[in-house]
């Protein structure tokens, strides 16, 4: 690996740290950070598959509040860096995704350490606060951000150094039955992030849209899109109804018959 | 009345700018606070010219803050145009600006979370996934810009929305407006869930549940084809009139359950992992333990 390759991947692995934290450009997401290490480093197309593979798993990993998610950017930073020392290209994306995992959990660490160090730093802003020093305030966010950035930029330059030998020959060593299983726990771990997003969403109210959208994905000709636009047109025609049916909504909420006796019950 | 100061419209943008690095200092005692105050910098530099005015105002926004980091927008518009009538005059004390902070962030992430992060990123997600699965760029492409487009165009309008309603905006909050948004997003997001789970949920059973043997004539007869280019041309109409390929019509435990409900074994198992989410079950634990399941299950032939 050229020093040139070696740079620009560090440069992504920073910005995918940053992206962790702040959430907004979405570095940190499998889809653009693999995408970004596979384009530096000559292995475009194996590391867009890895990153759509890993983003189906990630789709709902999310920051709420203080809690923090898996680290999607890690997880995608590492194996994808692994995926281009293994030389394996798309053949080894499955191997890549069960090495993300646990990365993802060793990230969600390293984000706490980081998120405890920006304690002492948003004193360090008090102090300046103090003095009215704007310049200062700026300087230690800045730094902070910087910090978070390092959190995977470091990681991800100590893989650079393993000699891409030895990242081959242990993928190379992993049995079959191994690699296989991997990847069929692959194909159901998906459903992890999903659960993720629907305990956060479900009501009664909004359940009858989850068996619609399931039935209709089995019709395989309607795409992605078809069904976005889909449930559109029915989020629209539900909230439209239900502010036109403002009176029966308002017996509604006094009675549900269905709840009286589950209460009494 | 002596001249007002106002904030330019290149205040607002530089402010709206630096909302993005709202989350960069984040933290465990205060959370937000560090990059709200670094947000605010260039409104307090603009209205306030006294070194004590600017040190108040610097530890005012240096108290606790943490709402969902797009949401801060509109509470940044809100909380200038109150710092502009303070600069003015008007009496409006530190309790006051904080306590706008603190009534609209709460809601207001309770908006966010569900829109930005349960139905918009998981929809551009999956969109941009399966493009990108054969390894098509457009997949990365799409999402990246769809969703900073998005982003960067709702933190302008909407902290311009709230710098211009105000205090206003906290009667809009209690109006029906955000709950419709949060009700429709919740709408879009279940949909789109339950066809995301048919779709990516894969899991398959392998084993066999029935061998019948076909009666002559309904699959193709291999050794009386005519040899050559010839009989891979016969092969392939025969196959294409419906014909089967061998002999032996093999029924796995998933053919059975496809014909009673597809995806159905894929809808249980997001249901189960719900259900163990709910119990308090570490996601990490549940995604190690399906990789578990996943290798145990292969090995003796169930996956």
């Amino acid at each position: 690996m050229s020093i040139i390759t070696v740079i620009l991947v560090v440069i992504v692995a920073f910005l995918a740290g940053m992206g962790g934290v702040l959430d907004a450009f979405q570095f940190h997401q499998p889809l653009v950070a693999c995408t970004l290490i596979g384009l530096v480093s000559g292995q475009l197309e194996a590391g867009i598959i890895l990153g759509g593979s890993l983003q189906m798993i990630a789709l709902g990993w999310a920051n709420i509040g203080a809690a923090i998610a898996p680290d999607a950017a890690l997880a995608s930073v590492a194996s994808a860096i692994i995926l281009v020392l293994g030389g394996q290209g798309v053949d080894g994306v499955s191997t890549a995704i069960t090495v993300a995992i646990p990365l993802a959990v060793a990230g969600l660490f390293l984000t706490m350490i980081a998120r405890t160090i920006a304690v002492p730093i948003v004193h360090r802003m008090d102090a300046a606060a103090e003095k009215g020093d704007f310049k200062k305030i700026e300087m230690w966010q800045i730094l902070a951000i910087g910090m978070q950035g390092l959190r995977i930029a470091i990681p991800a330059a100590a893989l650079l150094f393993i000699p891409a030998e030895t990242v081959a020959n242990f993928l190379n060593s992993m049995p079959a039955w191994l690699t296989d299983g991997m990847a069929i726990g692959g194909g159901m771990v998906v459903a992890v992030g999903y659960a993720m997003v629907i305990n956060m969403m479900a009501t009664r109210e909004v359940w009858p849209f989850f068996a619609i959208g399931f039935c209709l994905a089995a019709v395989n000709q309607l795409t992605l899109m078809a069904l976005g636009a889909i449930a559109v047109a029915l989020a629209f025609v539900y909230l439209d109804l239900s502010s036109k049916g403002g009176s029966s909504n308002g017996g509604g909420n006094i009675g549900d018959p269905l709840d009286d006796i589950l209460n009494d019950y | 009345m002596a001249e007002r100061i106002n904030l330019s419209k290149k205040d607002r943008v530089s402010v709206a700018w630096r909302s993005t690095w709202i989350q960069g200092s984040w933290n465990y005692e205060r959370m937000q606070n560090g990059g709200w105050c670094y947000a605010m910098i260039p409104a307090i530099k603009r209205l306030y010219t006294t070194k004590e005015e600017q040190v108040d105002a610097l530890k005012r926004h240096l108290e606790f803050f943490n709402t969902h980091p797009y949401v801060a927008a509109p509470i940044l518009g809100v909380t200038l145009a109150l710092e502009e009538d303070r600069a003015n005059g008007a009496p409006i004390d530190d309790a006051a600006i904080q306590g706008v902070k603190v009534g609209m962030m709460g809601p207001l992430a309770g908006v966010g979370d569900p829109v930005f992060w349960f139905t918009l990123r998981p929809m551009l997600g999956a969109l941009g996934a399966s493009l990108a699965l054969s390894g098509n760029i457009l997949g990365p492409l799409i999402f990246f810009i769809a969703w900073n487009v998005i982003r960067l165009g709702f933190i302008w309008y909407t902290q311009e929305f709230g710098y211009t309603a105000g205090t206003k905006i906290t009667q809009d909050l209690s109006g029906g407006l955000l709950q419709k948004v949060t009700q429709g997003a919740s709408i879009l997001g279940m949909f789109v869930l339950g066809s995301l789970v048919q779709r990516w949920v894969s899991i398959s059973f392998t084993p066999t549940v029935s061998t019948v043997k076909l009666s002559e004539g309904a699959y193709i007869e291999w050794d009386k084809l005519p040899a050559g280019a010839e009989g891979i041309r016969e092969a392939l109409t025969q196959f294409a009139s419906g014909l089967s390929l061998s002999p032996e019509k093999v029924t796995t435990l998933q053919d059975n359950l496809n014909t009673l409900i597809p995806g159905l074994a894929a809808l249980l198992l997001t249901l189960l992992c719900m259900k163990l989410l709910k119990k308090k079950v570490s996601p990490i634990v549940i995604i190690i333990g399906l990789f578990l399941v996943g290798i145990g299950g292969h090995v003796i032939g169930l996956l």
